[in-house]
Parts: C-alpha cells; sequence; structure tokens
C-alpha cells in the first residue's frame, strides 16, 4: 500500500458533489457534499449501508444519474471537467475512458445477444476496429479474465453462463477500450464467497497490471479492508470518514465507523453480543440539522445540533465528528 | 438428551423444464442432521446447496423423495391434516423476504394476532393482549400496532416476522437467511433479538444463512453443505479452529475479514451444477487435496466423536487430520496445507 499525498495530481478529482432527487414532487438532497481522489494503480472505496449514497455518487462520476436525479460540483478525469461536456463527448468518456461494472452481471449483458457480439460492439464503437480486429481483442481479454476456453463461450449466450462467468464477461468488457478508470458497484454482492475472492484477486491484478485507478463500491468493511488502498465512509449521503484503509480498520476515528466494526460477527470472535447500532438512518426527507448520526451515536455530545465539518487530522485522515475517537485525533 | 429433531436420509429432487428438455435437479441428496432441545444448528453454504430445500423439508412445506423428519416422534410427512394443524404450533419459520411474507392490508395489530385466529387460540381480548406483548418483546412498541407494513423499515418489518414465528410459543424455529436482506447496524440488532429470545423461551433454531460469521455467532454446532450434502457437522469452536473438510477451510478463507491478511489461494472454479453433480466425491473438482480415489468412490461418513465428516483425506489413516485426538495440532495442520 503506498502513501499518496491529496496534493499529488490525482487521476480522478470529485470535489462537492451534490445530488437530489425529485421525490413526491420536490428535491430532496440524498449525497452532500462529497469530495475525494483517486490515483492511477490505486483502488479508492466508498463504503456504507444502502441508501447512503455510494453507489448514486458512482453514477454521478460516470453520468449516468436517473433523469429524476440533478447534480452539482465537479468530476475531473485526469484534469479534465466532465460535468460540463456534452452530452455526446460525456457518452464517449463513459464509454471509453471510464469502465463500469455492476453489482447484478446477470442484468448488465443482453440477454439476446451473444458474448462475443456483446464483447466486440464497444470496441468496433468507440476504438474503430474491424470485425475481425474486435474478435481477436475479445478473445484476449477473455484470457485476460480468466476464462478457460475463451472461444467456447463466444458463441453462448448470457444464461448459459454462471454468475462468476458473467461477471467476468462483464470485467471484460470494462476493460476493453482501454479505460483509464474502473469502476465496480458491489462487484461480487450476487456472487458466492469462493467466487468473490476470484473476482476481487482478478480486479486488482487488472488494475496493477494496466495501471488504472480503481473506485471500488461496498458495504462490507471486511471485504473493503482486504481490497483497498483508501477508503472513505459514507453515511447518510455524507462521508464521515476517510483514511487509508488499514487504518481506518484499525483506528477508526468516526463512532459510526467504529459501530460498523463492532456491528458485524467476526470468525473465532466468540462473543455472546454483537454490538448494534442502535436506531436507524434517518429518512432522506426527515434529515436532521445538525450532526446526522447523533440520535444514534454512543458518544456524548454537547454539540451534535450543529452540522459538524469534515476536519484534518494526524497522517491526513479526514473525519465529520465534534469528538473523534482514538489516539489519532487532532483538535 | 433427548432429540427434538432427527432428520434422516432426506432426498428431494425437483424436474426443471426448459426449451432443452427435463432436468432433474438433485437439490438435497441425503442429508441428516439432528437438533436438540434450545439448540441452534447452523446450516451453512454457498447458493444452490440445498440449505433452503433442507429447510422447507423440515418444516413439512415440501415432501421429501425419500428419508424421515421425526420431529418430537413423530414422522412429520405422515401427519393426518389435523395432527399437521397442530405441529403447525410447535414449528415456525423466520424468511428473508418480510415484504412476501407480510399482508400489506394488515395492520400489526391484527398481524400479531392472525397466528392465534388461524389456530382457533385465545379469545378476542386475550389476542389483542397477545399482539401488544408480543410487539413489545421484539422492541417495535405498543404505538406500532396501527401501522401497516409499508410503514416500518427493512429491520422492524423482520421483527414483526419473528414476533409471528414466536406466537405460538414454538418447540423449532426454522430461520432461513433472517437478517441476510438488512444493513449490518440492523442486522446485530435482529441477530441479538433472536439470541434473546432463545434464551428466554428456549426454543431451537434451524439457522440457515451462506454468511458463515453470522453463523458463527448464531450457532451451537454448524453444518457445512456442499451441492446437496451436508460435508462436514460439527460445534462451532471445531468448525473455526479445527475444520477437517477441505471445503470448509476455504470457506474459511474465502471471507474477507477486517483485522487478517490474505490467506491461502483461492478456489479454482465455481459450484458444479446440481442437475448433473460430479461422480465420487461432488467436492472433487474443486478440492485443493484432491486424489485419485475422490474422483471414482463418495467418500464415507467419519465420526470424530460429535465431528462428523465425509472426506477421503479424513477417513485415510496416514492423514494428518485422522487422529480425532489431535485437534489442537490440527490447527497448525490447517495452515500449512
Amino acid at each position: 500500500m503506498t502513501d499518496f499525498p491529496e496534493s499529488s495530481i490525482a487521476l480522478l478529482t470529485v470535489s462537492g458533489l451534490s445530488i437530489d432527487l425529485r421525490l413526491a414532487g420536490r428535491w430532496v438532497p440524498v449525497v452532500t457534499d462529497v469530495s475525494f481522489s483517486v490515483h492511477r494503480r490505486e483502488a479508492f472505496a466508498l463504503v456504507g449501508e444502502s441508501g447512503c449514497g455510494k453507489t448514486l455518487t458512482a453514477l454521478a462520476v460516470i453520468g449516468l444519474l436517473p433523469s429524476v436525479a440533478r447534480m452539482r460540483g465537479s468530476v475531473k478525469l485526469d484534469g479534465r471537467e466532465l460535468t460540463t461536456l456534452q452530452a455526446r463527448a460525456r457518452r464517449k468518456v463513459a464509454g471509453r475512458e471510464i469502465g463500469f461494472i455492476f453489482q447484478e452481471p446477470q442484468s448488465a449483458l443482453h440477454p439476446v445477444l451473444t458474448i462475443g457480439e456483446q464483447l466486440t460492439r464497444p470496441m468496433r464503437v468507440h476504438l474503430g476496429l474491424s470485425r475481425q480486429a474486435a474478435i481477436k481483442r475479445a478473445k484476449d481479454l477473455l484470457e485476460q479474465v480468466q476464462i478457460p476456453k475463451g472461444r467456447r463461450i463466444f458463441q453462448e449466450y448470457p444464461h448459459h453462463l454462471s454468475g462468476g462467468m458473467s461477471q467476468r464477461v462483464v470485467i471484460a468488457m470494462a476493460i476493453s477500450c482501454n479505460p483509464r478508470f474502473l469502476i465496480a458497484d458491489e462487484p461480487t454482492t450476487a456472487l458466492d464467497a469462493t467466487v468473490q475472492e476470484q473476482i476481487l484477486d482478478l480486479l486488482l491484478g487488472l488494475r496493477r497490471d494496466l495501471g488504472i485507478g480503481l473506485l471500488l463500491i461496498s458495504h462490507n468493511l471486511g471485504l473493503v479492508a482486504q481490497y483497498s488502498d483508501r477508503a472513505a465512509v459514507m453515511y447518510a449521503g455524507e462521508i464521515v470518514e476517510a483514511d487509508q484503509t488499514r487504518r481506518l480498520v484499525s483506528q477508526p476515528l468516526h463512532p459510526y465507523t467504529i459501530g460498523l466494526l463492532r456491528a458485524v460477527p467476526h470468525l473465532g470472535q466468540k462473543v455472546e453480543r454483537l454490538q448494534a447500532i442502535p436506531g436507524y438512518v434517518p429518512a432522506v426527507e426527515e434529515m436532521p440539522v445538525g450532526c446526522r448520526f447523533a440520535e444514534r451515536c454512543t458518544v456524548m455530545c454537547e454539540k451534535a445540533s450543529n452540522h459538524p465539518d469534515l476536519r484534518p487530522h494526524a497522517d491526513g485522515a479526514r473525519a465529520r465528528c465534534w469528538v473523534p475517537q482514538g489516539d489519532r485525533a487532532t483538535s | 438428551m433427548k432429540q427434538l429433531l432427527e432428520v434422516e436420509d432426506i432426498r428431494k429432487a425437483f424436474v426443471m423444464r426448459s426449451f432443452s428438455g427435463k432436468k432433474r435437479v438433485q437439490a438435497v441428496r441425503g442429508v441428516s442432521f439432528t437438533l436438540r432441545q434450545a439448540e441452534t444448528l447452523g446450516l451453512v453454504g454457498e447458493s444452490g446447496c440445498g440449505k433452503s430445500t433442507t429447510g422447507r423439508l423440515v418444516l413439512g412445506l415440501l415432501r421429501p423423495d425419500a428419508g424421515t423428519v421425526i420431529f418430537n416422534g413423530h414422522n412429520i410427512h405422515r401427519l393426518q391434516p389435523r395432527q399437521l394443524r397442530l405441529l403447525r404450533r410447535e414449528i415456525a419459520m423466520v424468511s428473508q423476504d418480510t415484504t412476501g411474507s407480510l399482508n400489506p392490508r394488515m395492520t400489526l395489530q391484527e398481524l400479531l394476532e392472525e397466528p392465534y385466529r388461524v389456530q382457533h387460540l385465545l379469545e378476542k381480548d386475550e389476542r389483542r393482549q397477545k399482539a401488544a406483548d408480543l410487539a413489545e418483546e421484539v422492541g417495535l412498541g405498543q404505538s406500532a400496532l396501527g401501522k401497516y407494513p409499508h410503514e416500518f423499515s427493512g429491520g422492524q418489518r423482520q421483527r414483526i416476522a419473528i414476533a409471528r414465528a414466536l406466537a405460538l410459543k414454538p418447540k423449532l424455529i426454522v430461520a432461513d437467511e433472517p437478517a441476510s436482506a438488512l444493513d449490518v447496524s440492523v442486522q446485530a440488532q435482529i441477530l441479538n433479538l433472536m439470541r434473546d429470545l432463545q434464551q428466554h423461551n428456549s426454543m431451537a433454531y434451524l439457522f440457515i444463512s451462506h454468511d458463515l460469521p453470522v453463523v458463527e455467532f448464531m450457532s451451537h454446532r454448524i453444518a457445512v453443505m456442499y451441492l446437496g450434502e451436508i460435508v462436514e457437522i460439527a460445534s462451532r469452536d471445531q468448525i473455526y479452529s479445527a475444520p477437517r473438510h477441505p471445503y470448509t477451510r476455504a470457506l474459511l478463507d474465502a471471507i474477507p475479514q477486517v483485522s487478517s491478511g490474505r490467506k491461502g489461494t483461492p478456489l479454482r472454479g465455481e459450484i458444479p451444477s446440481p442437475t448433473s453433480p460430479p461422480q465420487g466425491c461432488a467436492f472433487h473438482t474443486r478440492c485443493p487435496q484432491v486424489m485419485n480415489i475422490c474422483r471414482r468412490e463418495s467418500p464415507p461418513l467419519t465420526v470424530f466423536g460429535d465431528h462428523v465428516v465425509t472426506c477421503h483425506l479424513a477417513s485415510d489413516s496416514d492423514s494428518e487430520y485422522a487422529d480425532p485426538t489431535e485437534t489442537s495440532d490440527d490447527i497448525s495442520g490447517c495452515g500449512e496445507a
């Protein structure tokens, strides 16, 4: 794991990203002021529970927000602003420079087109390859994602493939146009544990070999701990803590991160009770004006009625808390 | 101590019709286990291993092709409809999908009274009181009694499902992935609740899940399933610290943990199709320690006290896993394997 100073030029920079959704006739904020950057050859993780805004953030990066959403803020790839591009230019970036891997491989693939057809099409459109050249490259790609007998599945349809195989095909498609950046949104949540391991090893290997940046989105802190270099924890639409992953899970600053780590059972731990986080995430329509975690927080805090900023701490860590925990907290 | 549930060599196959003709999916291929009163047996395995089908066979929702399910001395698949109705008071279920199992037009009050009404138990006033008590017991509070399912969050709906399962004071609850659809902070609340309720009401759980750390937290004993068979069954401590089946070890290794670094190499390949399970040992196509015999013969059951494993390695006397007295050495042995 390497330490990247925030100031060095990043591959992807998201700053001040806010997203509103139109719900029952009015705009409701669902992502608020999210900023992070990802460097070349780095795996950066966004981790949080459902509804925290991690997937919407990823969709905003690639420009695929649903029509009921509006966004503010900036998304830069290699210094180039993406949010102000025209739709046509934006699609070019989305298809060619950023690869996207979805949670459900079966629904990401077209059910009535053969694997070969689906794999070659983006390369013909974005790279202008001839049919023959695209087929040749597709076969190399299948080898790269470690599909044995890649040739054979060329003629097959998605429903013939297992979940793990489909996800390998989706990954092959995502890297087919030599992207500079990959986004993987819960890439293994639909897969079994033993297959999950294979897919994540593959993704990390590709990141290293191709020298690209990876944004990994997951609800699983254990997975994030093993497969990312840096990570940001999101809660109720905000980043509440960001740090190098190893430090984030070993010396967390924010009570929510601490709560998440304690809430899941760990193998061999033999505890009698889990430390659940009491209560539920506030609904987007009823977001508190002060600290959004205050109602569920175990720490007594007098300032909770005021909204805390994401403040820097030792070694480049950031936490959105009035009373950060542990020795590393600097107030 | 007397067994509450004895499952003996049950088998179940489904016929699947598709364009390419009929296929027999062998979902459960000879599963046996027992469950004592107030005990939790965890049933863990990956998708398609037959754990949910096993749960449905135990509930009597499916009829096995062969084998028996004995509950409290009765073969549940031989009962008359009237007796079966009485059995429903003794065995309850909690499923993963609460949106599908709670009637959207009923209030919490009606949902909690329904088990008593269906069984013709109690007078109206008593049912009302019971519903209020149940809501309190699972932490929903009486003020919620007038609400409909859609007004509750996922975690709260799972509490409703648990309250309904609890209503008739069953001796056994079959819980199929009861917390898997929930976020981790809420999942912990539900798992704690289930453990508390077991202590107060001393019922047994058949706890079905793909999530090994969750199963380990909940269970006294754990059965690991692969392709319709139980490959290993033991106390939770033995499964964790001295697993004997290579598949159990691979499952343990595959779980990304916050505290530990990377472990051994991942298992190759994927689970074969249950329409045509491999000859010999079903796991031989992926096993890192596969031997010639594994491809030809299905492994025998090897018993070490209450630790049962089906693997040729375990039955082989030369194997490092063979000596049941050397459990502590086995831990180091696993690391090298």
